[in-house]
């Protein structure tokens, strides 16, 4: 199987804030990614102070970032057009066969996507179960290794440690630069981050959180 | 968008009386509330494009702001409101913002449908 590693995630800066750094370094051994988005998270709440965006604009505004963060990766994009906060109402068959399209084509070796269940977010735990349940619906010798993220705070505790740490040190400062590309996201979500009382502990030790990225291999029921 | 000035938002209101409105109403804590703050519950409500017209329309308050919709069949209203604008499409956006920016509560009324 050709290496191509395929990242199915819901919202513009899913990618930079969780697999950026483990999509540089595929990009640096050369292998191609694309980027599977599933909305322009039409719904996300920082306006920017002062305002730069209102809720009719900041689709466009998010688009525009995703393209440029994709840039800064150098990932190959795809937008799949759902709306922001809606894929869990979904219908999961739907949304799975939808991306195994894809898939069929791409025959990726990897795929990156979310934990369902251990997401946070209802559109993250939806959009990596229907990624799961579309590799599921691939033959069994053609599918790809699914490399699920998990960002609950009890989840070692509930799901052990997980097998795949990418330490993403090296391609820290582009990283940062792809995050930094999500500008109505960034600064806000790294305020909120900064100040979470769940998270002082970690935030104590710095961006060691950022500079480990962490996945769980997916495995299938034989 | 810029502060809530209330005469312009009371004529605003007012140029959509007894028309077929498209309304998007929402609110939201965000969906990491309790994820960063385990003492907080994510809340939220969205509707959007829900067709109405209404027959009376008030803005209410100082510094953050409430607006009612009497309609056909019922009410609409939000509370928290503290920014407006009205876009080149005149559809008249409101929205209640943080101190930090972030959208806490929207009411926006059009007389075409919003995009998805």
């Amino acid at each position: 199987m050709e290496q191509h590693v395929v990242v199915i995630l819901p919202h513009p800066d899913d990618e930079a804030f969780g697999a950026s750094g483990t999509i540089i370094k595929f990009r640096e051994e050369g292998t191609p990614v694309t980027y599977l988005c599933g909305t322009l998270g039409q719904m996300g709440r920082n306006m920017g102070s002062p305002f730069f965006a209102n809720r009719e604009t900041l689709p466009q505004i998010r688009k525009k970032e995703l393209v440029d963060a994709c840039k800064v990766l150098d990932v190959n994009l795809e937008m799949l057009g759902y709306h922001d906060k809606t894929l869990e109402f979904e219908d999961l068959g739907e949304v799975a066969e939808h991306l195994k399209s894809y898939l069929d084509n791409i025959k990726p070796s990897h795929v990156i996507t979310f934990y369902p269940g251990h997401a946070v977010h209802p559109d993250h735990d939806a959009m990596g179960a229907a990624a799961i349940e579309a590799v599921k619906r691939m033959d069994e010798e053609s599918r790809p290794e699914v490399w699920a993220k998990a960002i609950t705070h009890d989840r070692y505790e509930k799901l052990g440690r997980p097998e795949i740490t990418i330490n993403v040190e090296d391609y820290f400062d582009r990283k940062l630069e792809a995050i930094e590309a999500h500008r109505s996201q960034a600064e806000g979500m790294l305020n909120q981050f900064r100040k979470s009382p769940e998270l002082r502990e970690l935030n104590a030790e710095g961006t060691k959180h950022l500079l480990n990225e962490e996945f769980y291999k997916w495995t299938f029921d034989k | 968008m810029e502060s809530i000035q209330k005469e312009q938002v009371q004529q605003a209101l007012d140029q959509f009386l007894n028309k077929e409105v498209y309304v998007h109403l929402e609110t939201t804590n965000g969906a990491y509330a309790s994820h960063f703050d385990k003492n907080a519950y994510n809340v939220g409500a969205f509707i959007r494009n829900a067709p109405i017209q209404y027959s009376q329309a008030k803005i209410v308050g100082e510094h953050s702001f409430r607006v009612g919709l009497k309609a056909q069949h019922g009410w609409v209203y939000a509370e928290g409101l503290t920014d407006f604008e009205i876009d080149d499409q005149n559809r008249l956006l409101m929205a209640g913002h943080d101190v930090e920016g972030r959208l806490m509560v929207a009411l926006e009324i059009s007389e075409t449908p919003f995009g998805q």
